[in-house]
């Protein structure tokens, strides 16, 4: 199956910030993830990163991150627009 | 083109040449387009920007498209209107309302999207495409009629129909996508990757969103050629609001107005309200939040310029300011009533948001102000299907005179 990449956007509230949330998903799932940007402050922060690998997998890592309470949502902000 | 230098990502300045693309390759910052503003110096005068087309095409030396009369179906110079029964109930001098509802699909996003359109043609695409649950889905289909361009709208397959009617009659290939918004996101940014499609929100962006510009412009030019003290608008995205205001500046850098001093507000829905409570909290994050407003035409829970939003509401010396959900529909009511012009969920927010701002003190009196009506209100009648009640009476002068309460 083809690889695709995925430009997205975590978002992290407190306590997660300090979990090693993207290493453990490029651990424990099949994709290499490459971070772009990130802006941390007390409370929130917010990483910026490619994900490539196939979309399945890239889908299964992705439900992992949002099963830990983690945002995630397309790098550039919402396409769908009033 | 003598005005456009190039594309240029906002986060790391790296510059791109102009064509059809929004992210940085390095670091997924969104693009903007840059100007050779001192060119535009040189030729822009206010006789040039007066003796051009009652459009925003008047502004065409600001825009990054040409004048391309197969697009134009007369998006932009909306009335200015001066405010008086408004005014007079917040208390304000100098109050005007910018009617934005009366573009040719009913918002401001014909602004956007003409000048989409436009670029689109420039660059050689045949189609339009975006993903919308409303007001820019009529902008697209009807642009897209007018230029003889295919056009494809993405809707969620869970959306009424009579929100889409407005597009779907210019005839756009409609596609109802099942799954959550995140789907919808995430397909259509695999289609604007994988076909040649101007997707005005996405690989045209940088170009789309500089059509707000002219909501800057005009109503420096329509106030006699001077800035507000507050502008007051209602924000998703934050593109709009950011733009107004990279339009008063351009309008001052280029020697058409003096002076530029005008505090931008930023108005936004208690239901979805990203950039507002950044805001409030003193953040420059913003944390997404799951769209629940009755402003439908608000509702942008990742808003793509939220961040610039801020810088903007920061370098302005403005604010934001978040509308409770009942307040939304009277300030519909509100502004129909003492002003004779209906507005959708957005207006609404912008003029509850308003009312808040004289009363926390941030707007006085004597400031001139102008608020932001960006869509119509024949787009969401459900909001305020209550005003309908009327005096039920046989048909007698006497039964009328019972029932409303009046004598000849």
């Amino acid at each position: 199956m083809a690889t695709t990449m995925q430009r997205v956007r975590f978002t992290f509230l407190d306590h997660m910030i300090k979990q090693p949330v993207i290493y453990r998903m490029g651990h424990d799932f099949d994709v290499v993830t490459n971070i772009r940007r990130a802006d941390v402050q007390e409370g929130v922060g917010w990483v910026i990163l490619e994900v490539e690998g196939e979309l399945e997998e890239i889908e299964r890592g992705l439900d992992w991150v949002r099963s830990l309470g983690v945002r995630v949502d397309h790098a550039l902000g919402d396409l769908i627009e009033p | 083109m003598v005005n456009v230098a190039a594309l240029r990502c906002k986060e790391c300045s790296r510059e791109y040449p102009i064509g059809a693309f929004n992210v940085c390759d390095f670091c997924f910052g969104p693009l903007e387009v840059v100007y050779d503003m001192d060119a535009i110096a040189d030729i822009a005068s206010r006789e040039r920007i007066m003796s051009g087309p009652n459009s925003l095409w008047r502004y065409a030396d600001f825009l990054p498209a040409e004048y391309n009369p197969l697009v134009d179906i007369n998006a932009g110079f909306t009335p200015l209107i001066r405010s008086r029964g408004l005014a007079e109930r917040l208390g304000l001098e100098e109050l005007w309302i910018k009617n934005d509802s009366v573009n040719p699909s009913y918002s401001f996003k014909d602004r956007v999207v003409a000048v989409a359109t436009a670029k689109a043609l420039e660059l050689g695409f045949e189609t339009l495409a975006c993903a919308s649950t409303g007001n820019l889905a009529c902008a697209v289909a009807a642009h897209a009629a007018r230029a003889g361009m295919k056009a494809y709208v993405f809707i969620p397959s869970d959306l009424e129909a009579g929100k889409v009617l407005g597009a779907a009659i210019y005839d756009p290939t409609m596609i109802a996508v099942n799954g959550s918004y995140d789907d919808v996101n995430r397909l259509c940014s695999e289609l604007a990757d994988q076909y040649q499609w101007a997707f005005v929100n996405i690989n045209v962006r940088p170009f789309y969103a500089d059509g707000s510009k002219t909501l800057g412009y005009e109503v420096a030019e329509q106030l006699g050629w001077r800035a507000p003290a507050h502008a007051v608008a209602p924000s998703a995205s934050g593109a709009m609001f950011t733009k107004i205001y990279q339009g008063l500046k351009e309008f001052e850098y280029t020697g058409i107005i003096d002076n530029v001093e005008t505090r931008m507000h930023c108005a936004q829905a208690r239901g979805c309200s990203p950039i507002a409570t950044a805001y409030e909290e003193g953040r420059f994050v913003i944390r997404p939040v799951k769209p629940a407003t009755i402003a439908k035409s608000l509702g942008i829970g990742n808003p793509a310029d939220g961040y610039y939003a801020l810088k903007t509401i920061e370098a302005s010396g403005g604010s934001a300011v978040i509308a409770e959900e009942h307040e939304v529909a009277e300030g519909i009511k509100l502004l129909a009533q003492t002003e004779g012009i209906f507005t959708e969920g957005a207006g609404g927010v912008a003029i509850a948001g308003l009312k808040r701002l004289v009363e926390r003190g941030e707007i006085q009196p004597d400031e001139p102000t102008v608020v932001y009506i960006t869509g119509n209100g024949l787009k969401t009648t459900e909001i305020v299907s209550d005003v309908v009640k009327p005096i039920l009476i046989e048909g007698t002068v006497s039964a009328f005179e019972q029932g409303v309460g009046v004598k000849a």
